[in-house]
């Protein structure tokens, strides 16, 4: 590209279409991160457990392998809904860790460096700004949660059959939908918490401090006035029984997923639980609303 | 001729604070200048015309654009500077400008050519890859005019474009922003609190003072017409001179001490009034052109009724 146009003028070249500009953010966000070789490492590494589960699927069906190994199929773990809850509860855990490193990178360098009336100053709205960073977060929690699931719930269909298949398919509803309210509630945490702490690790920090002293704090209410309903304030909590109402219900067995424990007796109903993650939601968005602006007004 | 802005009765308030009380104004210049004391409203004139702020009553027009129902087109065809340090620390220079462009709608290859144009024009060629975390505050303030003409708008926005810069850089803003108001087909709407920023790049001047309106002057036409009046200090004077000034046209006020106030009617050029003196045998010692600078103009608009600044 020659670079010798050293005077001012106008454009008069083709745009992109306005409904897909919100898609630049997220390009260039994994630009960014595909120089952390931190971030690769571990997003790479969030692949062994899906391999592992894959490991297992395909030795259940492999006689030979058993044979081989000197194992019984019987005594292998049981590929049902409790082992793809099991395997989104582990990728789930790991989906954490990894929005609490990448989320509050996304817009607090933005309101440090006060350059979101560069942003909104152009044909470019508050909602697809959000749009735009919490694509990056949906983007990398989905790839590290629903969708090497439903390869493995189609791996497993596979091996065993389309009966199979078209009797779990509640497996693969609860897998798709499942990970997507938790990927939902994680993205606006850490997107709302990134807008209101400017400093980076300590937006860090507080995702943690959301989830594990809120958790706490739940189970002490739960302690001192013997009630359940401390567990509103316990997010894993909350995902679990949603998760266990889309992969379990009505013929519940387990006490969720691994990481996100419903321990049996101290449930509270389902609705509260849908309800109380919506409020999760409102209130990141809400948030996000009052610092996601051209300029902060100072009443 | 289309204004470029239009003020409809346009109030803002910020919270119980109303900042822009009912300006209503037409502004066709090719650059406007928004002037007035600290806190006088400008930057919020420039934020509610780019859609920051919502009018609590009345409407703004940008280029025939209603700023309520057509925030985001306007957004479209304008760039704006902002008064504050605003980018990407992480960031190299070339890649925020190219990221910029390419919210504006540029495709990915566009974007990146017009984003080294953009450096290469303000200056900053060299220090295109280096993070503007790294940048000086000239620098910085080059960047910031890079990334509001990288999409080639038509009107743009400068707000306290020369803020924190020493004198070349200053100068070196100055110029380019005069070459951009020569040579681009585009607007500029410059809100500063210097005087001379706004007289050395503006040819309209709308001053605000407590969100109001104070005035508003066609610095051009200032200009034009401080030409024509003149003070001459004359020795040997008469009434003969001053009759002779009438015949070519000039009205006139003679003074004490020999001083003429007088009036220069089109066609006629001073050398004239030298030609007059010499055959009347008068001295002219000193003449005095009416400068009713942009100064005086912001001083006597910021005038409060009671006479006192």
């Amino acid at each position: 590209m020659a670079v010798y146009k050293k005077t001012y003028r106008r454009y008069e070249g083709p745009l992109t279409p306005e409904r897909q500009r919100f898609l630049v953010i997220p390009r260039y966000a994994f630009e960014e991160m595909r120089r952390s070789r931190f971030l690769n490492l571990f997003f790479l590494a969030s692949f062994i457990w899906p391999l592992i589960c894959a490991l297992v699927i395909y030795l259940h069906h492999n006689l030979s392998a058993l044979k081989l190994l000197n194992l019984d199929a019987d005594k292998l773990i049981r590929i049902d809904a409790g082992f793809f809850l099991t395997y989104l509860g582990i990728q789930s855990m790991g989906a954490f860790f990894l929005a609490a490193f990448v989320g509050p990178g996304q817009v607090s360098p933005d309101l440090a460096n006060n350059a979101l009336p560069l942003y909104l100053a152009r044909p470019f709205s508050r909602s697809e700004y959000v749009l735009g960073k919490m694509l990056v977060l949906v983007t990398l929690l989905s790839l590290m949660t629903w969708v090497p699931g439903l390869l493995l719930f189609a791996l497993q269909g596979y091996l065993e059959g389309a009966s199979w298949m078209a009797a779990n398919l509640r497996i693969a509803a609860g897998l798709f939908f499942g990970a997507w309210i938790w990927i939902l509630v994680l993205s606006l945490l850490a997107l709302a918490l990134s807008a209101w702490v400017k400093w980076r690790p300590a937006a860090g920090g507080l995702l943690f401090g959301v989830f594990f002293v809120a958790a706490g704090f739940g189970g002490a209410i739960n302690g001192i006035l013997r009630t359940r309903w401390g567990n509103l304030l316990n997010i894993s909590h909350l995902i679990g029984s949603v998760w266990v109402s889309l992969f379990e219900e009505p013929m519940r067995r387990g006490a969720g997923a691994v990481f996100f424990r419903v321990a049996r007796g101290e449930e509270i109903p389902i609705w509260c639980c849908w309800a109380a993650l919506l409020g999760v939601c409102l209130i990141c968005l809400f948030l996000l609303g009052r610092k996601i602006r051209g300029v902060e007004v100072v009443r | 001729m289309q204004p470029v802005i239009e003020l409809d009765n346009l109030e803002v308030r910020l919270g119980e604070r109303t900042v822009l009380n009912k300006l209503t104004a037409s502004l066709t210049g090719r650059s406007i200048g928004l002037l007035g004391p600290n806190g006088a409203g400008k930057s919020t004139l420039i934020n509610t015309l780019l859609g920051f702020h919502a009018p609590a009553a009345g409407t703004a027009r940008v280029i025939g654009l209603d700023i309520r129902t057509r925030a985001r087109q306007v957004r479209g065809l304008t760039g704006y500077m902002p008064e504050n340090d605003s980018f990407i620390a992480s960031m190299s220079g070339v890649r925020f400008v190219r990221l910029m462009a390419e919210l504006s709608g540029l495709p990915q290859e566009q974007a990146l050519e017009r984003a080294h144009e953009a450096f290469f024009y303000v200056g900053l060629g060299e220090v295109r890859y280096r993070q503007i975390g790294t940048y000086s505050l000239g620098m910085k303030q080059m960047t910031k005019l890079a990334q509001a003409i990288v999409h080639g708008p038509k009107v743009l926005f400068l707000d306290e474009p020369t803020n924190g810069l020493d004198p070349p850089a200053r100068k070196r803003m100055i110029q380019l922003i005069q070459e951009i108001r020569d040579h681009g087909d585009l607007h500029l709407i410059l809100s500063s609190h210097l005087l001379r920023d706004v007289e050395e790049c503006c040819d309209q001047v709308l001053i605000l003072k407590d969100g109001q309106i104070a005035a508003f002057c066609n610095l051009e036409e200032e200009r034009r017409a401080n030409r024509k009046f003149l003070e001459l200090e004359t020795r040997g004077a008469n009434g003969t001179f001053t009759a002779a000034l009438a015949k070519l046209g000039c009205q006139t006020a003679p003074g004490a001490g020999g001083r003429i106030k007088l009036v220069l009617p089109d066609g006629v050029e001073i050398r004239q009034l030298y030609e007059l003196a010499a055959q009347q045998q008068v001295q002219i010692r000193r003449i005095h052109c009416k400068r009713d600078s942009l100064e005086d103009i912001f001083f006597k608009a910021m005038e409060p009724a009671n006479g006192r600044l």
